[in-house]
């Protein structure tokens, strides 16, 4: 008796935790995005205005990171996938597809009182590298450089790495979690060296020009600024999207949403 | 009549025995999944490349995943805590039990408890804050996020759990045994240090134990100080912690990188195992004492 009371509540507990995790991907009249953080503005503002602009329907965007957003789409636990670095070969073997959204330049960053304004792509990689060790050498004060990154898999340590060159070869002082994290050290700390995307730098540090080309937008969207990355979409080959998340699609990668995408910093791809 | 309450007492005990269950099962489910998830990157790795490699490069072309360098940072900071916190800890809990006025152990042990409850988060900004500038200036270093840093922020965050055992351990010592001391002409210091103390140190032991589980598992705090480059601990150098290594990467990561962090995870999950087994083993010498 006491079995038979016992195997039926159990049942009842486990069937209770099953229903509760349904998918949200593929719903009517919901559009759901996963990935890169940063993303997190441009996707945001054009989520909030295809909402105004077609009501009642529920946008939502879940900021877990690139590698993860990829794995979203692959495992259709949503939409679309958001990635702030290109698809890698075995991502692309899973049958993903990539579509540039918009360009990230990537800021290089200093201590507001250091006097140096410019690098060039090649000094970035020396001090990277750890070949140029102090700023004097590249006409600074006489301080040691300490360089600041974000941890393996972020995108923008990626971008940075692959722009600059140094992938697996940065001898960092500090891996941080986050672009704020590496703002407020680079801020903290007068010999400090990081990167951050363009958009989120904050007046606490000082943008370094690359090359005698200033970061901005322009600059980005002619090329002549190099250290940037794409913005990319991210679906699966052979599932169809759902309506509504296909007429967001369309809507981001056309010419209609230039104007929010440059005022959240970026640079449209349309 | 009889067999309904019967039936009622059943469903109640089977209630019961599922809640308790549920504890169990999660503890269960958790070991579980860690060994089967932990498992496949250390076998595909090797397990000496694993534990004693000392390179970690897990996005590079040619990836490495050894976690020599994280499990020395974690049994160094955590070394380094027990040797800064273990004293002061103990010495407050001797002075609360046995020396203060009761008022002054009233006001103590709340600020004590205080100390417990803050958020390890918080302890990470205000080192991030203070301590890591702090350390850079003093030392004249280019950067003060360091294994030492992670040390003072971790002997800190363990003076609680040390000095609330040891005082309860200190309380639980019969006032017949310091009377007996006293009476034989013994001073007050001398009648704690050498009474008290040796009476109480099973669960002195079990206070240390306790505070170096709670170093070895804290993630956050350490994460924001100690600059997480995955290189050789050096006292004044940036250092990643087993569980900082997990942390930090986990959100970005694919494929082996991820199982790798699992396995790192797996280590972690031994270590505590292990203090936990040696923690019991204090608590019931105590017991038969």
């Amino acid at each position: 008796m006491k079995k038979a009371i016992c195997s039926v509540l159990f049942l009842t507990l486990i069937l209770a935790t099953l229903t509760g995790c349904g998918s949200s991907a593929g719903a009517k009249n919901a559009i759901s995005t996963d990935g890169s953080t940063s993303m997190e503005k441009v996707i945001g503002a054009l989520g909030e205005k295809y909402q105004i602009d077609n009501p009642g329907i529920s946008f939502s965007y879940n900021p877990t990171g690139s590698g993860s957003g990829i794995a979203a789409v692959a495992e259709g636990r949503c939409d679309i996938g958001l990635s702030s670095r290109d698809l890698k070969d075995e991502e692309k073997k899973q049958g993903l597809i990539e579509t540039p959204v918009a360009y990230d330049g990537i800021s290089i960053i200093v201590n507001p009182s250091n006097p140096v304004k410019n690098l060039t792509l090649e000094q970035i990689n020396k001090i990277y590298t750890g070949k140029i060790k102090n700023w004097k050498e590249v006409g600074g004060k006489n301080i040691r450089i300490v360089l600041v990154g974000r941890e393996a898999g972020s995108g923008t340590r990626d971008g940075f790495e692959s722009i600059t060159k140094t992938a697996g070869a940065c001898d960092y002082r500090e891996e941080l979690t986050s672009t704020g994290d590496v703002i407020t050290t680079v801020s903290s700390n007068p010999g400090a060296v990081g990167y951050a995307s363009m958009a989120s730098v904050k007046d606490s540090v000082k943008e370094i020009s690359v090359g005698g080309v200033d970061p901005s937008e322009k600059a980005v969207k002619d090329g002549s600024y190099v250290v940037q990355r794409p913005f990319m979409l991210i679906t699966k080959k052979g599932v169809k999207l759902s309506k509504t998340a296909q007429s967001f699609f369309n809507y981001i990668t056309s010419k209609d949403a230039n104007k929010i995408i440059s005022d959240m910093g970026a640079v449209p791809a349309a | 009549m009889n067999n309904k309450k019967k039936i009622m007492e059943d469903l109640i005990h089977g209630i019961f025995l599922i809640l308790g269950l549920i504890t169990v099962g999660c503890v269960f489910l958790i070991t579980v999944y860690l060994i089967i998830s932990g498992v496949p990157a250390i076998r595909k790795i090797g397990i000496i490349n694993f534990l004693f490699g000392t390179k970690w490069a897990s996005t590079a072309q040619d990836p490495k995943y050894g976690i020599l360098p994280f499990i020395l940072t974690s049994i160094y900071g955590t070394a380094g805590a027990i040797i800064l916190g273990v004293p002061v800890g103990f010495f407050t809990a001797v002075y609360l039990s046995k020396v203060a006025p009761s008022k002054m152990r009233q006001i103590v042990s709340f600020i004590v408890n205080m100390l417990a409850g803050i958020p390890s988060v918080v302890y990470g900004l205000v080192g991030m804050m203070v301590l890591v500038p702090g350390i850079r200036k003093l030392f004249n270093i280019p950067d003060g996020a360091s294994l030492f840093a992670a040390i003072i922020v971790l002997s800190i965050m363990i003076l609680p759990s040390i000095i609330s055992v040891s005082m309860t351990a200190l309380d639980a010592v019969p006032r017949d045994y310091e009377d007996a001391s006293l009476a034989l002409g013994a001073n007050e210091i001398e009648t704690y240090f050498r009474v008290s103390v040796p009476a109480a140190r099973s669960g002195i032991a079990a206070a240390v134990v306790l505070g170096v589980g709670r170093a070895i598992g804290e993630a956050m705090a350490v994460m924001m100080v100690s600059g997480n480059a995955a290189k050789m601990p050096s006292l004044f150098q940036s250092v990643r912690f087993l569980t900082t290594a997990v942390a930090s990467e986990m959100s970005y990561s694919a494929g082996l990188q991820r199982q790798a962090l699992f396995s790192i995870a797996l280590v972690l999950f031994l270590f505590i195992m292990l203090i936990n087994a040696t923690l019991n083993f204090f608590m019931k010498k105590g017991d038969v004492h």
